[in-house]
């Protein structure tokens, strides 16, 4: 138990050293936020929706939640490719260990940004329904940390050079963003597009963080809680077998 | 202390290793020397757990790393050819997790981090930040972390490869110095003749994976009839340069150097 939490805390510690890092990796939620937030705002509310700026609010806190347990994952291929990884690797300690203590820290790190997030969306406007749901809110962003940190590790230590992580990003990351409903409404859209949206564990997260901050859910937060929770046990096995075959 | 026998590691159709078999004793300086690529490395790896090797087999204190890979991790300390210290943490948190995942207990840990890093003259920078290390400094502080959980065998690869003189006859000192006084065996491998003619009891030339001389430095000379371990080495793997592709790891290290500039 000790290996998993040294490992946890220098995540931690790692993070709250990169000051510069943290104020820059919200920049991008500010945007979208406060762009899309105000800007799609006018047509949103003449389609008769409501606020779009409560709408977007929680799938902005999603995406920084995803993006920063990803990378977090990703880092791996930093500690492999500079060497500390063989440190840990030559240790007395279960590889399992190791992960787990990697993989927490990314998902506690992802939860830490996505609280942050969530400040500045409430700073900008954002106002949740009911007080009594946002820990509920909270756990939904804990869930998505920990599904997104799972796979972070299973990328990181199958990519093996920083040209993959163009690829990783372009390809995987944006898209899961993208086709999540983080940013439109999911009733009417074409099937084809439903169908994949469907097939994309963050539609789940933002989905429940949606139904409660504003209680609005397109599938039912149940069905949220469960689908992420089987998801966060395959992406955490995955992470788990791709870092026990990891060669130095 | 270290028994290897008939060491085999093939990687797709390269044997890397072809055959090695070599004794340490307890308490020894073993120096390994090769021209790149020899199979230095690999031999290393295979000593500690990180690679199986293809067929043969390995004692290290008696214990079979294939069988009780824990048991023998925590006999052995390590400081591997590239730095593998966390830059972002400090020198005394670089040590810190070392000893929890080597489980030394919290009183314990903190006494001999103190005797070592005061050794290794890095106290006073215990607690900066390893990236704002100097190469020099950052080895000892491998060192000092290798002994940190009191191993039975240290193994260093290379571990002056690019170091000043000053720096490299400083980091033997407090080598022999620890090989002394707490009874560690050593197990090096260097590129510097000399070096391993200073410290080492006993060295073994290994050659396209093959060990192809094992004694002391004198011996060796004797018996190439040579004057100095340097050509006892070049007479016995003759004078053909070697070249190593790079693999993705240097390529990253090349990346990262353009970078930071």
């Amino acid at each position: 138990m000790g290996a998993v939490f040294i490992l946890w805390l220098r995540q931690i510690k790692r993070y709250s050293r990169s000051r510069a890092q943290i104020v820059a990796s919200l920049g991008q939620p500010l945007l979208y936020l406060l762009v899309l937030g105000f800007g799609l705002g006018p047509v949103y509310q003449q389609a008769g929706r409501g606020s779009y700026l409560q709408f977007v609010a929680p799938g902005v806190v999603a995406m920084s939640v995803l993006f920063t347990s990803i990378f977090s994952g990703i880092g791996l291929l930093w500690d492999r490719q500079f060497g500390f990884l063989k440190e840990t690797l030559v240790a007395p300690v279960p590889r399992l260990h190791i992960m787990i203590g990697h993989t927490l820290g990314g998902a506690t790190i992802a939860m830490i940004q996505g609280l942050l997030v969530l400040v500045v969306c409430f700073i900008a406007g954002f106002r949740p329904e009911h007080v009594s749901t946002v820990p509920l809110a909270i756990l939904f962003m804990a869930l998505i940390a920990v599904v997104f940190a799972g796979l972070g590790t299973a990328i990181g230590s199958t990519l093996q050079n920083m040209q993959g992580f163009q690829l990783i990003m372009n390809f995987l990351v944006m898209p899961i963003f993208f086709l999540s409903g983080a940013l439109f409404p999911l009733n009417n859209i074409p099937t084809a597009l439903a169908i994949v949206t469907k097939l994309d564990p963050l539609t789940y997260g933002v989905d429940g963080l949606r139904g409660a901050f504003i209680g609005v859910s397109h599938f039912g937060m149940m069905t949220d809680a469960v689908v992420l929770f089987g998801v966060a046990w395959i992406f955490f096995a995955l992470g788990a077998w791709s870092f026990s075959k990891i060669q130095v | 202390m270290i028994h290897a026998q008939d060491l085999v590691k093939t990687f797709g159709t390269v044997k890397a290793v072809d055959g090695v078999s070599f004794d340490v004793r307890e308490g020894e300086i073993f120096a390994f020397l090769g021209p790149n690529g020899a199979g230095k490395t690999t031999t290393i790896q295979m000593l500690t757990t990180l690679q199986a090797p293809t067929s043969g087999s390995i004692r290290i204190d008696g214990l079979d790393p294939k069988t009780q890979p824990h048991e023998v991790r925590r006999r052995f300390g390590i400081v591997f050819q590239d730095p593998s210290l966390d830059g972002e943490l400090t020198a005394l948190e670089n040590l810190e997790l070392h000893g929890v995942l080597y489980r030394v207990p919290r009183k314990l840990r903190l006494e001999r981090s103190e005797m070592l890093l005061k050794l290794f003259e890095l106290w006073e920078k215990r607690d900066a930040f390893v990236k704002t290390f100097s190469g020099g400094m950052k080895r000892r502080l491998e060192i000092a972390r290798g002994f940190l959980h009191t191993p039975r065998i240290l193994f260093l690869d290379e571990p002056t490869l690019g170091l000043d003189p000053q720096s490299r006859n400083q980091l033997w000192t407090h080598v022999k110095y620890l090989n002394d006084t707490e009874k560690v065996t050593v197990f090096l491998t260097t590129h510097y003749m000399d070096e391993a003619d200073r410290v080492a009891q006993r060295i073994a030339i290994i050659d396209h994976g093959k060990i192809v001389a094992q004694g002391s430095s004198k011996e060796l000379k004797e018996q190439t009839g040579t004057e100095s371990l340097e050509q006892a080495f070049l007479a016995l793997t003759g004078s053909t340069i070697r070249d190593e592709t790079a693999g993705a790891s240097d390529q990253m290290r090349q990346f990262m150097k353009a970078w930071r500039r």
